[in-house]
């Protein structure tokens, strides 16, 4: 266990050097989340009372959102191992006494952490300022938020394990790039990344809810907001643990297989 | 002790002439051709040998370190390296095993060199006390002072080069295959490579296999010398005889080329 915890800390040491990139994608989520508030504000002056969630929790689940984005962005592929099991050079991994499917769970999990630290403060904090019901507020009792928390440390799990599972799906395809730009659209469309999901019609609302897309981003930001009650949370949370253990198995598996049948050629 | 008996692989290409007809037509029905890497290979390496592998371009010589390495499979034979099987037993093996391979790092790149010492020494799990020594070690010896502190990316060919070795070297393995360790490398840095490399058998009684296209390596560290071509073991012997065979110096690129025609490789 210790050798994915060093690897952890390795990546996130690693991860936190990236200044520049922290800088651009922060700017970027102010701009983007204000956008966002302004459109949803001008639906809402309209309609408050056919508005499917409150204003207030759908700026809290747009600021956490974007200060978060690292953690539930799946276009945040880990270039370098998609790399190396196109090329074969995955197999060399195998020369040091560990796990790959676990050293590749260490370093996606290091990666989105470092990014998020970086970014998450200042967006925090200006959001908070802003006055309700654009900005920021925190109403959870501790216990609501034990259930936030619990949340969003299943769904990076689930977010991680979807990414390894393209990975690993990588061992069978000469180029995983179809692959890789229908799991976004899925996840932009079903796991509310675009537009929450109770804004969604009532049928494609049940056909995402069946999908592993439901259980990333959609259960801790809603939470946040109340718009998913305490009595709600725990089940949505079983379905959370339930994809992270379906997920992680299949990537498991693939990845055990999928390395069996490369073979490196030249060198 | 390393024993490898009748190691045979095959490797499966994928071929099709060029052209958008050809292109479609695989669509269908695809043609493979079986490329022989290895035939019916054996050989023993005693503990505490320095063992030299050469052989032209494609002989077979990679496929051999990396069977030996526990990282691919081979068709046919068995291999066993210390009493384990490379591939079957990959976990206990490798954590026996030094590896470097020249054209390729295994130092992460974006963090300093000792960053990832650090981390090899949790992966191989060496105890606190052995990883100081190992490292004090290798820095006087391979001279590698500032350079621990420099991310892996930045460094200097010869310099990664020492760096990779140590790393190789930080859990004490018994065993070490180095898979072109000079290729690239300036007078200096080869010279130091070498020495590091007699230095370290010496004290510590390390086996290595070696693979190299500069006959200077073996001439300078090997008392037997393996010569793989088309995929067969075609010598076995001292340094001595294959010089005899090449009939002059073997250090000139001439008598090398001459070598391998006469071998028909």
């Amino acid at each position: 266990m210790r050798k994915y915890w060093s690897f952890f800390k390795l990546r996130l040491m690693a991860g936190l050097q990236y200044r520049a990139a922290a800088l651009a994608g922060m700017s970027t989520q102010f701009v983007w989340g204000a956008m966002e508030i302004l459109l949803y504000r001008a639906f809402w002056l309209e309609h408050p009372a056919r508005f499917p969630m409150g204003m207030e929790a759908l700026s809290a689940y747009i600021w956490l959102q974007q200060a978060f984005l690292s953690l539930f962005a799946l276009w945040y592929w880990e270039f370098d191992i998609l790399e190396s099991v196109k090329t074969g050079a995955v197999s060399y991994e195998l020369l040091r006494p560990a796990d790959l499917y676990s050293m590749w769970m260490a370093r996606s999990v290091a990666d989105r952490l470092a990014r998020a630290a970086l970014r998450m403060v200042p967006v925090i904090f200006v959001s908070s300022l802003l006055p309700a019901p654009w900005g920021l507020r925190l109403h959870l009792t501790p216990a609501a938020f034990g259930l936030f928390l619990a949340a969003m440390v299943l769904m990076v799990l689930v977010v991680c394990a979807y990414s390894l599972l393209v990975y690993a799906l990588t061992f069978y395809l000469t180029d995983p790039k179809g692959l890789m730009v229908l799991s976004l659209a899925a996840a932009d469309l079903l796991g509310g990344a675009i537009v929450p999901l109770p804004f969604l019609p009532e049928g494609v609302r049940r056909f995402a809810a069946l999908t592993p897309f439901a259980a990333m981003q959609n259960v801790p930001l809603r939470i946040f907001g109340g718009d998913i009650s305490p009595a709600e949370a725990p089940a949505m949370l079983g379905l959370q643990v339930f994809w992270a253990a379906v997920l992680i198995g299949a990537g498991y598996l693939l990845t055990r297989n999928g390395l069996r049948r490369t073979v490196i050629l030249g060198g | 002790m390393i024993e490898m008996k009748g190691i045979s692989k095959t490797y499966r290409v994928r071929r099709r002439e060029a052209g958008l007809g050809n292109a479609l037509r695989s669509l269908v029905s695809r043609d493979y051709t079986d490329v022989p890497a290895l035939r019916d290979v054996s050989f023993t390496v005693p503990d505490g040998q320095i063992l030299g592998y050469i052989g032209p371009n494609g002989a077979g010589k990679s496929t051999t370190i990396k069977i030996l390495s526990g990282i691919l499979r081979p068709d046919s034979g068995a291999c066993t390296v210390d009493g384990l099987t490379p591939w079957a037993d990959r976990k206990r093996h490798v954590a026996r095993l030094g590896v470097v391979f020249g054209q390729r790092s295994q130092l992460w790149w974006d963090v300093p060199v000792m960053e990832s010492f650090a981390l090899l020494r949790d992966i191989y799990r060496v105890p606190e006390r052995t990883f100081r020594e190992n490292l004090e070690r290798l820095t006087a010896l391979l001279d590698l002072g500032e350079l621990l502190k420099t991310p892996a990316r930045m460094l200097s060919l010869g310099q990664r080069m020492r760096c990779e070795i140590a790393a190789a070297l930080l859990h004490g393995p018994k065993l070490l295959f180095l898979d072109e360790p000079t290729i690239g490398l300036d007078a200096v840095s080869k010279l130091k490579v070498r020495s590091f490399i007699l230095e370290q058998n010496r004290l510590c009684g390390t086996t290595v296999l070696l693979t190299t296209h500069d006959m200077q390596d073996i001439d300078a560290l090997c008392s037997r010398v393996l010569l793989i071509g088309k995929g067969r073991l075609l010598l076995d012997g001292d340094t001595a005889q294959l010089r005899a065979m090449a009939g002059e110096d073997l250090s000139t690129e001439e008598a090398v080329a001459d070598l391998y025609r006469r071998f028909g490789i």
